[in-house]
């Protein structure tokens, strides 16, 4: 395996008034990987993001880009580039000032800054706006200015904070498929900080889930999607039904539980996992029956329709068992027959295979 | 506010007392100054009057500011003005910016501490600061007590410096306030954009932050600077007779020359030169490739 491009070791930042935003987080980034730091506001990505670009210091431990510590690295001098949030794209410059200003200040010759301005703006198709003012353009438009600015300076590392969030839902979309694109073009890392779940699992080849300063869990989107290893991830990326349930036997992976409003269960589970345990299952998992299924095996329970929220080409149909608890159902609206989908109050059965389900034991 | 432009009434009740008060005290008095200005005392039985006048004779009185004496002291106020006003920014601007880098909590009492100064009386000010600059004052003595073994005496009270100094020292809070309103709004993160761009902590000053902020900058040179040209009492007390301003000139024309349609000619030349000043800088801002235009 190659070395990690950014390397975090036992990071911390600690606030004066005791508050600790990241909490001794180590973590290896790869070369041309697409690097995702998710998490709810406040849980510290964003300050890990500007630690590697260098504008916040650590407390404690080291950041290693390229295999060099950057400890006495100030953020002028380092092999990173950061689109902010807010863009930051200056006012009093044109486009084409804007993207050259990062070579003009480190002393690129004339002809090679007006080169590279011209192939920047080209990448991110803005070659007939160079002579805009920020002020006349859209915020896409703006962003779109700040990641030329950071793309020509040719950076080991391009810092993402927030991309996508101030952008409509159509532009989101566009800008999406567009950073993956110049992602692969340019081939070099990009660790993007975001809050939006769709966001990482669409772009990214690995993410961090964040929790309260601390990597809650780091794996690929589809990982962390079917496999995740706690309540906190399995409920922060997608939808998700959870049971508790109490642990009646365990013998090697052989698990058999009792959980409420479902009964007696045999699932599996790699892990020793103590008396109490919840059992986690994403809604599209489940189907939905008029009558009792007759396949063995299944996990299944009677419930009630409370709630059907239809989005076209799919439905989410909430129900309800019979002690109260509510469970959130995928429908594919596969045919045409209006008559097939079920309606508020009706009777059905909720049902699922034991290996659609995780058995999450924190 | 929509009532207002339909209703006739109201706008008229609301605006009229201000219309009484800048027509009564600010328009008639400036009319009439403007009248003396090209008027001449009245000669009575083969005697000049002493507050009788012949009006609108003519130009006379703007030709006597012509006089190389006047003209020189109209260019030592010019000087003197600018050097003030370059003084407050280059004093003002790190205060600004230190202030807008502080702890949130303390901002209030650091502005508080830069406009303190206006709830003193401005002669008094003049005063202390005269006692503070004199020969056994805090500044002059010790200056005198580090000089006195040389055999060498400073005298700071009576000369230009003493002059441009207290001018900073009055005008400066009108450098500084606009200076931090504008620092306080520039988002940092334009700053930051700029260090991570791989510029220096001198060319992010340089190239981002001093533009940004030239807003505040002209704002701040325009409040110093047309004050300043007025001043006579700063010059009157720490100047001495050698370094007149043009206030003094014309406040003496007011006071013991008693000489008012001169001094209303002095007046409207001095107004003349603030308009042109004022010019100057809407064209510079409205000009200027952008910079400032926020």
């Amino acid at each position: 395996m190659a070395d990690p491009i950014v390397s975090v070791r036992n990071v911390s930042r600690r606030y004066p008034g005791g508050v600790t935003a990241v909490d001794n987080v180590s973590v290896d980034i790869m070369p041309n990987e697409f690097f995702a730091l998710l998490g709810p506001s406040g849980c510290g990505k964003t300050t890990l993001l500007r630690m590697i670009s260098g504008l916040d210091t650590p407390s404690e431990g080291h950041i290693f880009i390229g295999g060099e510590d950057m400890a006495l690295t100030p953020p002028n001098k380092r092999p990173t580039n950061m689109v902010f949030q807010s863009y930051a794209v200056f006012p009093h410059m044109t486009v084409a000032q804007n993207v050259a200003y990062g070579l003009k200040v480190t002393g690129v010759p004339a002809d090679e800054i007006k080169r590279r301005v011209g192939e920047g703006l080209e990448q991110v198709k803005l070659s007939h706006l160079a002579d805009r003012k920020p002020d006349q353009m859209s915020g896409g438009q703006r962003q779109r200015v700040a990641l030329a600015r950071a793309l020509v300076k040719r950076p080991k590392v391009l810092l993402l904070d927030e991309p996508l969030s101030a952008l409509d839902a159509k532009l989101r979309d566009d800008m999406r498929l567009e950073l993956t694109r110049l992602q692969q073009e340019v081939g070099i890392t990009f660790i993007i900080v975001t809050h939006d779940q769709d966001e990482a699992l669409s772009m990214a080849t690995r993410i961090a889930v964040m929790e309260k300063g601390a990597i809650r869990q780091l794996a690929t989107p589809e990982e962390l999607y079917e496999h995740p290893t706690s309540r906190f991830v399995a409920d922060f990326i997608g939808k998700v039904n959870l049971f508790e349930a109490d642990v009646v036997s365990q013998k090697g992976k052989a698990l058999v539980c009792n959980a409420k409003g479902l009964g007696k269960m045999n699932l599996s589970s790699d892990r020793e996992c103590g008396k109490q345990v919840t059992i986690a299952v994403r809604p599209e998992k489940l189907k939905l029956s008029k009558t009792s299924p007759k396949v063995d095996g299944l996990i299944k329970a009677e419930a009630r329709v409370r709630d059907v929220a239809y989005y076209g080409d799919w439905s989410e149909v909430v129900v309800e068992l019979a002690n109260g608890q509510t469970v959130s159902v995928n429908v594919q609206n596969e045919k045409r027959d209006v008559n097939a989908s079920v309606t508020r109050g009706e009777k059905t059965y909720v049902s699922w295979s034991p290996t659609d389900s995780l058995v999450l034991t924190e | 506010m929509e009532d207002w432009k339909r209703n006739g009434r109201a706008f008229w009740t609301l605006g009229s007392p201000a219309t009484f008060w800048l027509v009564v005290f600010f328009l008639a008095p400036l009319a009439y100054l403007l009248v003396l200005s090209f008027s001449s005392k009245a000669v009575i039985d083969g005697q000049v009057s002493v507050n009788d006048y012949a009006y609108l004779t003519g130009i006379d009185n703007y030709v006597r500011t012509l006089n190389p004496d006047i003209i020189s002291i109209f260019l030592r106020t010019l000087w003197w003005s600018a050097l003030a006003t370059i003084a407050c920014l280059l004093v003002g601007y790190p205060i600004a910016f230190a202030i807008c880098f502080m702890p949130e909590r303390w901002r209030p009492l650091a502005l508080l501490l830069i406009v303190l100064p206006f709830w003193i009386n401005l002669l008094i000010r003049t005063y202390a600061l005269k006692t503070v600059l004199g020969a056994r004052g805090l500044v002059g003595g010790s200056l005198n007590a580090i000089l006195e073994p040389f055999g060498m005496q400073a005298d700071i009270i009576g000369t230009t410096p003493a002059v441009i100094f207290g001018l900073v020292y009055v005008f400066l809070p009108f450098m500084i306030l606009p200076l931090y309103s504008t620092i306080e709004r520039l988002d940092k993160s334009y700053l930051e954009a700029s260090l991570d761009l791989g510029a220096s902590q001198f060319q992010t000053f340089y190239k981002v932050t001093l533009p940004l902020t030239m807003p505040g900058i002209v704002t701040g040179l325009i409040l110093v600077f047309i004050p300043c040209l007025g001043m006579f009492l700063i010059s009157d007390e720490l100047g001495g007779t050698t370094s007149w301003m043009i206030g003094n000139v014309i406040q003496s024309q007011f006071g013991s020359s008693n000489d008012w349609p001169f001094g209303s000619a002095l007046s409207f030349v001095l107004m003349l030169l603030t308009i042109i000043v004022l010019f100057i800088q809407w064209y510079v801002q409205n000009h200027s490739k952008g910079v400032g235009a926020q």
